[in-house]
């Protein structure tokens, strides 16, 4: 059991998602701490993978733009321990299973336990594949993160019983990226999971605004933006951490 | 819960859980009708009346007399409708999709052959397509680009990373994530998520049935090489599936090694990849130290991939089959080689196989027996291998 609950303790939580290394790891770090400043819960960090299957186009130039400045895993693990100095709020890394897997499992989730990493999300590896990863986890006290998509339907149930940490709820189809509507099925999702568990549930995937988040966090227990973070780091490069604080600060105080 | 579809350690279901109900969908089909009757019959008379099988095993025997050794047969899936292998794959599923009420077929493509086949398909049963294919590849392939526009297809370029079929296999994946509904994935390849390797591989699986039956009619016994070329795999493994239990039997996967396999610009994944994790299997995959897939290059689009299916993988390491590199330079002087010798223009994926024929045979015993399986035509690789020999030719 980490500290993610810690995170959803007082009030919704609000969960940015930041890509490692976009453009280098000194604007991430300055990204992380505006956005504790600013009132983020929880952060997600991205580690780049060179194929990001689940990403939409916002996310994969964050991968590239990060990869061409030299991110590597172990230089990942170096920001986080420099992060690690300044913040205490749970951070959970978000990457692929190859980064995790081709690291060597225990050697990566081993690691994370040490540098203060709260939970790890995969989204390549589905319920019926985290063998592969969660005895990892539960040996180094990293909470796997489980998923569940508007097509899960009978499998919300089975999911959210073995879920620890927090559930993502995709938001919708498709990959990650600003869209204007949601799946209409996400509160009776919440429903759902609310039967078997009281780990909280956070909605993530194409929210971009406080209007959005405000909807969500009626029924959610948070809310988890990448795309419209990305956004800004996109168009303002190493200039980006003060307005992204100020997007924080405008997404947080909406829920 | 166990992982379903492994083979050896390799395989499994790496997909996102928005996926997961489509795949479960897909797999409780298809073992509904791999059984059924009139599922199969359907499929064996489009095999039969519309892809012009069986295919030919034809005796190459200039070839067998020129380099001296062992007999050489070849497996003529170039021969087939559409020119290649792929077709037996993509009548198969389009039938399962048609049947599970899907209304449209996506797929990647690499060469455009599989591009193709799935058009050709879509075409025949009523269904929209939508193919997506690396920009690099639609300039390499520009002539399979406009075939599959006139079969009624949109083809989408992927613009992101190297632009080839990795990029193209991501992005159709991308795709179906969006769109389950009334979408199948045509995937071309035995890799990707179970039931992908295993559905691929029963339907690509005529190719060794065939080849079994025309061998015992023609020479009263089994061959002692089958070999073929390895992208993905679907042809080899189509190849070899029906010899697997016959263990006298060699097995060839030829792959390929671009500018060789101490270079950077090769695509040899059993040569050079190691385990990994990536498009829905575990398997061997090209990559760097810390997981980033590598920038494949081979000289073929249709190989120009960065892992290999998890049968294959599997194979590999019982050691049941073996897996060889060949360079960009010898499949085009196999290319040429077997267009001058037996009249036959195989494409640029099969010569590899082809190149390492000419390599094993003439170390063989005149008795012996090799079957190449000849998985394309070339006709789509003349002016790229007219452009590698210098002349400043375009489609």
């Amino acid at each position: 059991m980490s500290n993610i609950s810690s995170a959803f303790s007082k009030g919704k939580a609000f969960i940015p998602f930041i890509t490692c290394g976009d453009p280098d790891t000194d604007t991430t770090y300055r990204a992380v701490l505006e956005a504790v400043k600013n009132g983020a819960d929880l952060i997600e960090l991205g580690i780049p993978f060179s194929d990001p299957t689940a990403e939409g186009p916002v996310i994969q130039g964050a991968n590239i733009r990060a990869l061409s400045g030299g991110i590597t895993t172990d230089k990942v693990f170096d920001l986080v321990r420099r992060i690690r100095k300044d913040v205490s709020i749970p951070l959970v890394f978000m990457t692929y299973a190859n980064v995790v897997f081709s690291y060597g499992s225990d050697r990566f989730i081993k690691t994370c336990q040490e540098i203060g990493i709260d939970g790890l999300i995969i989204p390549d590896v589905p319920f019926e594949e985290k063998e592969e990863f969660q005895p990892y986890c539960e040996k180094y006290g990293v909470d796997l993160i489980s998923m569940v998509a508007p097509t899960s339907e009978d499998r919300v149930t089975m999911i959210a019983k073995e879920a620890t940490g927090f559930i993502y709820i995709v938001s919708s189809m498709g990959v990650t990226g600003v869209r204007s509507s949601f799946s209409n099925d996400l509160e009776k999702v919440v429903g759902k999971i609310r039967e078997v568990t009281k780990v909280p549930c956070a909605i993530g995937f194409g929210i971009s605004n406080p209007e959005q988040a405000a909807k969500m966090s009626q029924f959610a227990d948070g809310v988890i933006v990448g795309s419209a973070i990305v956004k800004i780091l996109e168009e303002k490069g190493t200039d980006a951490p003060e307005a992204i604080g100020a997007f924080v600060k405008s997404m947080k105080d909406a829920i | 819960m166990d992982s379903k579809g492994r083979f050896g350690v390799h395989g499994g279901q790496y997909i996102p859980e928005t996926l997961m109900n489509a795949i479960h969908e897909l797999e409780r089909a298809y073992e509904h009708y791999k059984n059924d009757p009139d599922f199969q019959k359907e499929l064996s008379t489009l095999f039969n009346e519309y892809a012009n099988r069986p295919s030919l095993l034809y005796y190459a025997k200039k070839m067998t007399e020129d380099l001296g050794g062992a007999k050489i047969y070849l497996k003529r899936e170039d021969l087939n409708h559409t020119g290649a292998h792929k077709i037996n794959n993509v009548l198969g599923q389009a039938l399962l999709a048609k049947k599970m009420g899907k209304t449209r077929l996506i797929a990647e493509t690499g060469a455009g052959q599989h591009g193709v086949a799935t058009a050709t398909a879509a075409a025949l049963m009523g269904m929209e397509c939508v193919v997506f294919m690396g920009e690099e590849d639609t300039k390499r392939q520009a002539l399979n680009v406009y075939r599959m526009k006139l079969l009624g297809a949109s083809v989408v370029p992927v613009k992101t990373g190297t632009r080839t079929l990795k990029d193209a296999v991501s992005e159709a994946m991308r795709e179906w994530t969006t769109r389950v509904e009334d979408t199948h994935y045509c995937l071309g390849s035995v890799m990707g998520p179970h039931p992908f390797p295993t559905i691929v591989r029963d339907f690509q699986a005529v190719i060794s049935k065939e080849i079994k039956e025309q061998m015992l009619e023609k020479e009263g016994r089994l061959p002692d090489v089958v070999m073929a070329c390895v992208g993905g795999g679907s042809n080899a493994i189509g190849s070899f599936y029906h010899f697997i239990e016959d263990k006298d039997v060699q097995l060839i996967g030829c792959e390929a090694a671009g500018r060789g396999i101490d270079t950077f610009e090769t695509a040899a994944t059993v040569n050079t990849g190691r385990l990994g994790i990536f498009h829905g299997m575990k398997s061997y995959f090209c990559q760097d130290e810390f997981g980033q897939i590598a920038p494949v290059y081979s000289i073929s689009a249709g190989l120009d991939y960065p892992g290999v299916g998890p049968e294959h993988a599997h194979l590999h390491d019982i050691g049941r089959a073996s897996y060889v590199p060949v360079t960009d330079d010898e499949a085009v002087d196999a290319f040429e080689y077997l267009s001058r010798t037996e009249g036959i223009i195989p494409a640029i994926e099969s010569s590899h196989a082809i190149a390492y024929a000419m390599k094993l045979a003439p170390t063989m015993d005149k008795d012996k027996i090799i079957v190449v399986t000849v998985s394309g035509r070339g006709d789509k690789d003349c002016a790229a291998i007219a452009r590698y020999r210098g002349e400043n030719i375009y489609e």
